[in-house]
């Protein structure tokens, strides 16, 4: 008895202690370095540790090998939609993901509707107010079938989409929704004329109007059998009283995210580090019930280990939303343990609907790639 | 509630399924406690939210001004008694208009665009004499137009009254607007109600130096006095304006009749203490050598004020008529009877000494029991007559002129001696300059009427319950501004300003009632038969009888009654019998031994549901036939489940706040806790977990708030309008929001906030916005501003004329958005100097006409009006009203529409007190994201916690949080938890965590910037955000050069004349300090008004330069040979001259420098 006493209390010298192995890091260090914790008061351990020199120390090298990233990095769709897309990308810095989500939401061009010639609007909507609102409607359209517009450039079938709008509430019917089916788009361009200020000197020319298209984009092979239109028909512009009228010209060009909202391509896009949830001790019969109880999103399962007992298991740790529901109160933290995977993503996109998510994301991957190659040259 | 808390799956299970709440929770069983909040929307349904301003007026035009012209009814002539005029009806029309003879009817919509007054005509019926001396005859008239009376919109005589949303829509009204207002000139006015100490009620307190007084502000049809009887070193005198001096009150009550010593005693009370009290002053009368009535009318005598045309002929009537008129002139004399005036002063100084033996029973002037709210009907009632009677005055002044010349060309006909203008142009120009100068009945008052707050629909509603104080705003007094007791349930504890009319002004609280007058004789009678013993019959010893009480109506003495509790008892189930008026109140007061009976308007009332021995009256199958539509409010108040009770009676009753509080002594129980808020603390969310400052704040600010202001906001041309582009309705309601239609018409936008600190650009509460939400349309407000033009028409017949644009030459440009007319056309974008009128006017505007056929172009000098601006923006041209002005000009009115994204330094505010600038905008990828993909809004820094204690705050976004998981919106009412009007944050907790948020609201966010989790879990949720009209574009101001004021030759001042910044005193003194003398020579002169001036080294006076010598001269010693050229601030120069103009030399000594 005597003796156990003393040697528990008794300090063991430090040369004693086990060598820690070499090129390992101790469980508490690689698990610092590796997950994101999730404790009841705060997040800890969310950076990354980048430098290579950091456990140096310990004889462990953190530098990154190109080798080790290419044999380690995955990607794994798990959904794929029309217009969502919910995908694993597995064995990457935080900032690299980041970097695709931020281009995703600023950098990827699209199509919106910038100009809006107003010729006649009697409805309640104001025209800043109706231009604003019709901006913001998403067109189904590559973007990379058209160039920027840039302050002198002429409008012509390049870098301009012309849509029109005339509708009319009739007299004596009743109120009608405008709705974004009533775009029409206008392959050959606006058909507004221009009234320049010497209208009467060349009037020989051709009318001029507020674009200059070469040819018709209907006869591009691009639009040919694949018209452009809005992508969803049910977004109400304006609502029409009898007797009001909107009768307008639309004008979109490509423009990116950072510009304006209006050209972003996606709802939004981003990225949450894999759930890891972890019991560390056993959990059993009433606990465990009460545990599978607690959960909002059943991340836990019930087991039976036999004799009528039964274990709590996780069997769904994705679905885990973090509430910390399964860590409050009575040291419930000590039992369950919910951490991130720090090189684990799981990456969503939501395309407004110009270009599906896989491609908006292969996109976003060349932008980057664009990005690097332009430091690489500036750098070299 | 206690079935909720008995019940928790039941309530569990009404929370989950959201919307359904109210159908199922109302269909439920209930145990005990019966849910009586369907009573105050049927409550506001029959009442409308001003309902006190369409009562008063409603009351004024249906018996006041019948009352008024029934005093007033006739005119007879002096000079001939038998011609006169006799008023025999008076009523009120249509609202209307007559041009050219042809009667117009009125819209209110239509006085607004057009400038115009919103009245109808005053009928009167009259019988009349016609023809004078011999040939006489009575002939009667019917509808005789004697003037044009405002009408309140909404009221009996407005067309809109009891009109349903269809035809208030044709109108061009907004349904949801209250009305209580008028229309004068096209704009809409407001007459404030105004609080006053009451009328005709004793009134005990303390003068500056502590002397207990008594004073009654009598106030009858006739006269207005003020009576103080003062306790001066121990002896008891009257105050009168009347006499030069104090006046010894027992002389008084000697003049009065009480020749006895002992039967004043009688009358004060036997108790020797009162004796005592009195002694001094039956010394002082014995002093005087007064003894009897005579004698003492006699002393009085002496001390009338003399008039200063006194006659002089009936001056001993002098005293005895003061007396009998002036003297608490709310007791009327009856064949010269003074007794009821001097048991009147009697109590009087009962009263006075009761508070000299015993502090307590001093009044507090505070108490709102003791004011009375004047409105508008009777503000109206008394201009009215002040203008009525000198209408009156003026025919017969101008019959008798007519009648005194000797001969007359037509017959005489005294119906054409009314003169109509003068009723109409007084009352319109009384409610538009709100100066009340009413000299009949010594009232001047400035400031009554107020332009209605369009900013916001709550701030229209917020206007129509303001308060505005008896007292000046200077008055450096903590009583009147301090929170009453008294004023629960009445006024809203949290709405009033901030800043030097803090706790005067004040609003009516969600449920008041403000009375307006009752008959008084049908309660005198039936008080009398209720066993009230007559003063006249009762001898000064009788009055004060133990166990007898005094009953007092109106602040008359009726008489004493045995057993008061009894005949309050009695009257009271008259009144829920509904055989008195619903709001007489009895009072029975135990420490003054009295029953007061009040019937008069102006009273604070509010309802209440009676209990019997603390079980309520109103049952299940009450409200059950309420929600069926079986019941109206009205009819729980004709059955006497409910009642009014004002300030006086509720201390007569013992109210519980829920039923299950209520014991065996309850008399009453509250409706719903929330009604004692006001309109605009009722948006609040929370309000009773905030700090009371926040609440008041946030009822300053919800009035700046942009949203919508009515339904008809489009179609209104008012000087300036702010909207909200997508106003939306608050995620986390209260009851009082959907009462007051604030889900209809919102002001503010659910914005996602995280709360944590972010860029540095966001400390003193100021806010970090999302650039995609504000792209996308978040806090994006038009404002709209009117701008008019007014086609002149000269006295010589020339006019002002609108004429076509040029389309070429230099100006073109600047006209382009001109029309063919001339006139700025509507979707036009305006831009900074565009000329919106291209008008001309006529160079000669007086004398003779040169030409008969219009003048040429020659003639004309153009007077275009062009658009001012902010530089570098564009605004639009929203739409052109073309109407004729009161004086048949044209008159051109142009709204120009601006639409503002927020930029930084545009103010918000959450709905707590909280306001806060942009500080940056941020694009969206570097705002946080959650797991969820969710992007907040806006960010708000964390520090505007801890001092603000605003915990209302995170509860609404909690709540928020929880409605947008579950789509059901959730309630925050004031108070509301028990009662279930707001849901408990265990319960929103579980929402959320049902829905996979933590109970806590705090999210695990990501950072945009570094794609690494935060190290913290952040408060993210909705909150209800709105924009304030406080806009850095119409605040931002620099200039360089520019104009400069023509006296001083200094800049001129203030953003509007773009004036310079001034560097003043302190930063003088900065300057100094830090010896920066050239800093502040450029500052002060250089930059400002630099002069060069002669000065003379000899007589060191200013002198001239001669351009023609090209020399300084000096114009005192005649030469130039001592002159120095240096330079000074002109406004130096300036000086020196005004000084010199009023014989003060200033002379420069000048050295070598």
């Amino acid at each position: 008895m005597i003796s156990e006493e003393e040697q528990k209390t008794s300090k063991i010298p430090v040369w004693d202690l086990p060598d820690v192995p070499k090129g390992k890091l101790p469980p508490h260090l690689e698990l610092q370095r590796t997950r994101v914790l999730c404790t009841f008061d705060a997040p800890t351990h969310t950076e990354n540790i980048r430098y290579s020199g950091a456990y140096a120390s310990m004889g462990v090298d953190n530098s990154l090998r190109l080798e080790d990233f290419r044999n380690n990095f995955k990607v794994e769709v798990i959904k794929l939609t029309e217009d969502d897309m919910e995908f694993d990308m597995i064995g990457i810095d935080a900032a690299i993901a980041n970097a695709f989500r931020r281009i995703l939401i600023a950098e990827l061009p699209t199509m919106a509707i910038e100009k809006v010639f107003i010729a006649n609007n009697t409805s309640v909507v104001q025209d800043e107010v109706l231009a604003h609102r019709l901006g913001l409607i998403p067109l189904k359209v590559d973007p990379r079938l058209f160039n920027y517009m840039s302050e002198n450039d002429e409008p012509n079938e390049r870098n301009t989409i012309v849509f029109k709008l005339h509708v009319r509430c009739e007299r004596g019917s009743p109120r009608i929704k405008v709705k974004s089916n009533e775009l029409k788009w206008l392959p050959n361009g606006s058909e507004f004329i221009r009234s320049t200020e010497k209208s009467t000197a060349d009037s020989t020319s051709k009318t001029k109007t507020y674009t200059s298209f070469s040819c018709g984009q209907d006869s591009l092979p691009e639009f040919s059998d694949n018209p452009i239109a809005p992508k969803h028909d049910d977004i109400i512009i304006a609502k029409l009283g009898p007797g009001q009228e909107i009768e307008l010209e639309a004008h979109a060009v490509k423009g990116m995210g950072k510009t304006h909202a209006k050209w972003s391509p996606v709802a939004t896009a981003w990225y949450r580090m894999l759930p890891e949830v972890v019991l560390l001790q056993e959990i059993e019969d009433e606990r465990a019930e009460e545990l599978v109880k607690k959960c909002p999103v059943n991340v836990f399962d019930i087991e039976d280990i036999g004799k009528g007992r039964k274990r709590a298991t996780v069997a769904r740790p994705r679905s885990c939303t973090l509430c910390r529901e399964c860590i409050r109160g009575d040291d419930w933290d000590k039992l369950v343990a919910l951490r991130r995977v720090k090189d684990h993503f799981i990456f969503t996109i939501e395309s407004t609907g110009a270009l599906p998510p896989e491609v908006l994301f292969t996109e976003a991957v060349k932008i980057l790639e664009d990005k690097c190659e332009r430091v690489i040259t500036e750098l070299s | 509630m206690v079935v909720r808390e008995d019940d928790p799956v039941l309530f569990n299970d009404l929370q989950e399924k959201g919307l359904d709440i109210d159908k199922q929770a109302l269909a439920a069983p209930v145990k005990n406690a019966v849910d009586k909040f369907q009573l105050i929307p049927e409550f506001l349904k029959v009442r409308g939210l001003v309902k006190q301003h369409l009562d008063s007026f409603n009351y004024f035009v249906r018996t006041q001004i019948k009352k008024i012209v029934q005093a007033n009814d006739l005119i007879t002539s002096r000079i001939d008694p038998n011609i006169y005029l006799r008023y025999k009806d008076v009523r009120i029309g249509e609202p209307s208009i007559i041009i050219d003879g042809v009667t117009e009817k009125l819209t209110p919509q239509k006085c607004r665009l057009s400038d115009m007054t919103y009245a109808a005509p005053i009928y009167v019926n009259i019988e009349y004499i016609t023809g004078s001396n011999a040939s006489k005859a009575t002939q009667m008239k019917r509808d005789v137009i004697i003037g044009r009376m405002p009408i309140m919109l909404r009221s009996s005589c407005c067309i809109l009254y009891g009109k349903d949303e269809e035809e208030l829509a044709r109108y061009g009204e907004c349904p949801l607007d209250p009305g209580g207002y008028f229309i004068i000139k096209g704009t809409e006015k407001v007459i404030l109600i105004q609080e006053q100490l009451s009328k005709n009620r004793i009134i005990i307190d303390t003068d500056k130096k502590g002397c207990v007084q008594a004073s009654v502000t009598s106030s009858t049809e006739m006269t207005k006095t003020k009576t103080v009887i003062r306790v001066e070193k121990e002896k008891i005198y009257l105050h009168l304006n009347q006499f030069t001096s104090k006046v010894p009150i027992m002389i008084v009550l000697k003049a009065m009749g009480m020749e006895s010593d002992q039967e004043v005693v009688q009358m004060i009370g036997r108790d020797p203490r009162y004796s005592e009290l009195l002694l001094p002053s039956i010394e002082d009368c014995v002093k005087e050598s007064v003894h009897t009535q005579h004698q003492a009318l006699e002393f009085l005598e002496q001390k009338v004020k003399k008039l200063p045309f006194s006659t002089g002929t009936d001056k001993e009537g002098r005293a005895l008529s003061i007396l009998r008129d002036l003297f608490l002139a709310n007791i009327p004399v009856r064949e010269n009877n003074f007794r009821p005036k001097c048991i009147y002063v009697a109590v009087m100084l009962r009263r006075m000494m009761e508070a000299m033996l015993n502090k307590d029973a001093m009044d507090d002037k505070d108490y709102v029991g003791n004011k009375r709210l004047e409105l508008s009907g009777q503000l109206l009632s008394l201009l009215f007559e002040d203008l009525f009677k000198t209408m009156n005055d003026e025919a017969r002044k101008t019959i008798d002129t007519i009648l005194t010349k000797p001969i007359r060309a037509s017959r005489f006909d005294t119906s054409q001696h009314i003169v109509k203008d003068s009723i109409t142009v007084g009352l319109e120009r009384t409610l538009s300059t709100g100066n009340w100068d009413v000299k009949r009945f010594k009232m001047h008052r400035k400031g009554m009427t107020q332009v209605v707050a369009r900013l916001s629909y709550i701030g229209t509603v917020g206007h129509m319950t303001k308060i505005s104080p008896q007292f000046e705003k200077s008055r450096k007094v903590s009583g009147p501004r301090a929170l009453q007791p008294s004023q629960w349930g009445m006024l809203c504890p949290c709405d009033t300003p901030e800043g030097e009319a803090c706790g005067l002004v004040k609003n009516l609280a969600l449920m008041t009632h403000v009375t307006t007058d009752d008959e008084e004789g049908p309660l005198i009678s039936l008080c009398y038969s209720l066993g009230v013993e007559d003063l006249e019959l009762l001898s000064g010893e009788e009055l004060h009888m133990p166990n007898s009480y005094l009953v007092i109506l109106n602040g008359l003495i009726l008489g004493k009654h045995r057993r008061p509790q009894r005949f309050a008892n009695a009257m009271r189930k008259l009144r829920r019998a509904g055989k008195i008026g619903e709001f007489v109140s009895i009072f029975v007061n135990e420490k003054q031994r009295c029953v007061y009976i009040a019937s008069d308007g102006g009273r604070v009332c509010r309802p209440l549901i009676i209990a019997d021995k603390g079980v309520s009256r109103i049952k299940d199958h009450h409200m059950k036939e309420l929600r069926d539509g079986v019941r109206t409010f009205d009819s729980f108040l004709k059955e006497g489940l409910i009642e009014y009770l004002d300030v006086n009676e509720e201390n007569n009753a013992l109210i519980a706040l829920y039923e299950e509080d209520a014991k065996e002594g309850t008399t009453h129980i509250e409706i719903e806790p929330f009604t004692i808020l006001g309109v605009c603390a009722g948006l609040i969310p929370y309000p009773h977990h905030n700090q009371s400052p926040r609440n008041t704040y946030q009822c300053a600010m919800g009035k700046q708030a942009m949203g919508n202001i009515a339904y008809n906001q489009l179609c209104r041309m008012d000087t300036l309008i702010y909207l909200l582009v997508y106003p939306q309705r608050p995620l986390l309601t209260t009851r009082t929001i959907e009462l007051v239609n604030y889900d209809k018409l919102g002001a503010g936008q659910n914005a996602t906030v995280a709360v944590m600190s972010y860029s540095g650009y966001d400390i003193e509460d100021a806010i970090v916005m999302n650039k995609s939400s504000l792209d996308r349309g978040f806090g994006r407000c038009i404002v709209m501003k009117k701008m008019s033009a007014i086609s002149q028409r000269y006295e010589n017949g020339t006019s002002d004329r609108i004429i076509r644009p040029s389309r070429e030459g230099y100006e073109a440009e600047r006209m382009q958005i001109l029309d063919d007319d001339g006139l700025a056309s509507p979707g036009q974008i305006i831009r900074p100097h565009d000329i919106y009128i291209n008008k001309e006017s006529p160079i000669v505007t007086r004398g003779a006409v040169t030409s008969p056929m219009g003048l040429p172009d020659s003639a004309y000098k153009p007077s275009r009006q062009t658009y001012k601006g902010p530089e570098g923006e564009t605004a639009v041209v929203d739409r052109v009203a073309l109407c004729s002005d009161r004086n048949n000009n044209l008159c051109i009115k142009f709204m120009i529409r601006h639409t503002r994204r927020p930029e930084v330094g545009d103010k918000f505010s959450s709905r707590h007190g909280q306001k806060g600038v942009c500080g940056t905008i941020v694009q969206q990828e570097d705002f946080p994201f959650s797991e969820r993909g969710i992007c907040p809004d806006l960010i708000m820094n964390p520090h505007g916690f801890p001092s603000r204690m605003t915990v209302g705050k995170m509860i609404e976004l909690l709540g928020g949080k929880a409605g947008v998981s579950c789509g059901r919106f959730h309630y925050g009412s004031a108070f509301g938890e028990p009662s279930g009007h707001a849901d408990k944050v265990d319960a929103i907790s579980e929402t959320l965590v049902n829905h996979g948020f933590s109970y806590n609201g705090k999210d695990f966010l990501y950072s945009g910037i570094t794609g690494e989790p935060l190290q913290a879990y952040i408060f993210m949720g909705p909150i209800y955000y709105q924009k304030l009209k406080h806009m850095v574009l119409d605040k931002m101001h620099a200039r360089g050069s520019g104009p400069r004021v023509m006296i001083t030759r200094q800049p001129t001042e203030g953003r509007s004349r773009n004036g310079g910044l001034r560097v003043g005193e302190m930063e003088r003194d900065c300057l100094i300090a830090y010896g920066a003398s050239m800093l502040i020579y450029e500052r002060l002169m250089l930059s400002s008004d630099p002069f060069e001036v002669q000065v003379c080294r000899k007589c060191g006076l200013l002198g001239y330069y001669n351009y023609k010598l090209k020399t300084g001269i000096c114009s005192t010693c005649k030469n130039g040979e001592n002159i120095s050229t240096m330079k000074l601030p002109y406004a130096c120069k300036l000086l020196f001259q005004e000084l010199q103009a009023m014989n003060i030399i200033p002379r420069l000594k000048l050295t070598e420098g």
